[in-house]
């Protein structure tokens, strides 16, 4: 098979999946491939977007979003997900949000040899968390991002779905 | 220096249906508030996060008043956060700031710079359409009214002075009434779906 055929997310199917989970907010910080995303987000009336200047931030007032009755989204980069270690542990696990958590998997190479340290932790930290966590690579995927919700409702946590192809080809 | 229970106690009478963060104020609020399914005590789920949470519940519900009583120490670790709060500007939101100078729940250390941070210049550097200061409960007292009557987000330094704790975390009296997770639970009940 070939993998670079299969391997393609759009960001519409990501918005459409924003839009089937009734998402209220997406507070997000960039990561490195997401441009095509945050500009139909930008378009999106049914969405508010929080940006945040360091990816902890986004745990606590996806907290509080949650506790005023909306549906919010955490949008960040690996990176920043294990930068935000304790907020996730405090603001999120702990008062049992269920939140989901879409993370830009830099650094994954699929079945090549990876030489990021960002994607060699990055499964690592969330097992180490015990974060359940969903891999979407192509739009075949997208409907994953609906899996995540479910199951975030349902366990009352937050739920990771790793971004594995970063929209627009970053691993092409 | 003004004393956080005096501070709390001064505004309570405008409390109205707001929303109130007590945060590190939470064990002096707790026992005092007359509306307690509109408060969020949440103890130190994580530092750093009060501003968040209360900016968070702020954006959420756009026809309360969200009042935050946020710490130094806490908004130390979120700098950031108050550029976030700046930029989508709730008009509900009240951030009041209790500067101890100190890490008063780990035994009273001084934080970095302690006695020559300005944090309400910080606050209007970073976008906050106003910013204040005050050392005097007097003078609290005077501008308070006004203060919540004006549209937010509105920043309010306090210097407090620290209560400082040195006993074993373990053998400290929990001042809660209600878990971290029966306060997000007794909000959600309180407003259902936005």
């Amino acid at each position: 098979m070939d993998d670079v055929a299969v391997a393609v997310l759009s960001p519409e199917a990501v918005l459409d999946e924003m839009r089937k989970n009734d998402v209220t907010d997406v507070v997000w910080l960039p990561d490195s491939e997401t441009n095509w995303l945050f500009l139909l987000m930008q378009a999106e009336p049914s969405l508010r977007l929080v940006g945040v200047s360091r990816e902890g931030h986004a745990c606590s007032i996806a907290a509080g979003l949650y506790s005023g009755g909306r549906t919010p989204i955490i949008l960040i980069q690996n990176t920043g997900m294990m930068e935000s270690g304790d907020s996730i542990r405090g603001w999120l696990m702990s008062l049992e949000i269920p939140v989901v958590l879409m993370v830009g998997y830099r650094g994954y190479t699929r079945h090549g040899v990876n030489k990021d340290t960002a994607a060699t932790y990055t499964e690592r930290f969330l097992n180490a968390f015990n974060l359940s966590y969903y891999l979407v690579e192509g739009d075949a995927d997208a409907p994953r991002i609906s899996i995540a919700f479910e199951e975030a409702e349902r366990t009352k946590k937050p739920v990771v779905v790793l971004i594995a192809d970063e929209f627009h080809g970053f691993n092409r | 220096m003004m004393n956080t229970v005096d501070v709390l106690e001064a505004f309570k009478p405008y409390r109205g249906d707001a929303l109130v963060v007590p945060g590190r104020g939470g064990r002096h609020w707790v026992p005092m508030t007359d509306n307690e399914g509109l408060d969020a005590p949440m103890g130190d789920p994580a530092m750093g996060g009060h501003a968040g949470f209360g900016f968070g519940l702020a954006l959420a519900r756009p026809e309360r008043k969200v009042i935050l009583f946020d710490s130094e120490g806490d908004i130390l670790m979120s700098l950031g956060m108050m550029v976030t709060i700046a930029e989508q500007k709730p008009l509900n939101f009240y951030h009041f700031l209790l500067d101890n100078e100190c890490y008063a729940t780990t035994g009273g250390q001084p934080v970095p710079n302690a006695k020559n941070v300005d944090y309400a210049a910080i606050a209007k550097g970073a976008g906050y359409p106003k910013a204040l200061a005050y050392t005097e409960i007097e003078d609290l007292k005077n501008d308070l009214p006004g203060i919540l009557e004006n549209p937010g987000p509105i920043f309010v330094a306090l210097k407090v002075y620290p209560e400082v704790q040195n006993e074993a975390i373990g053998s400290r009296r929990p001042w809660q009434t209600r878990t971290r997770t029966e306060v997000i639970q007794d909000l959600r009940g309180e407003f259902g779906p936005a």
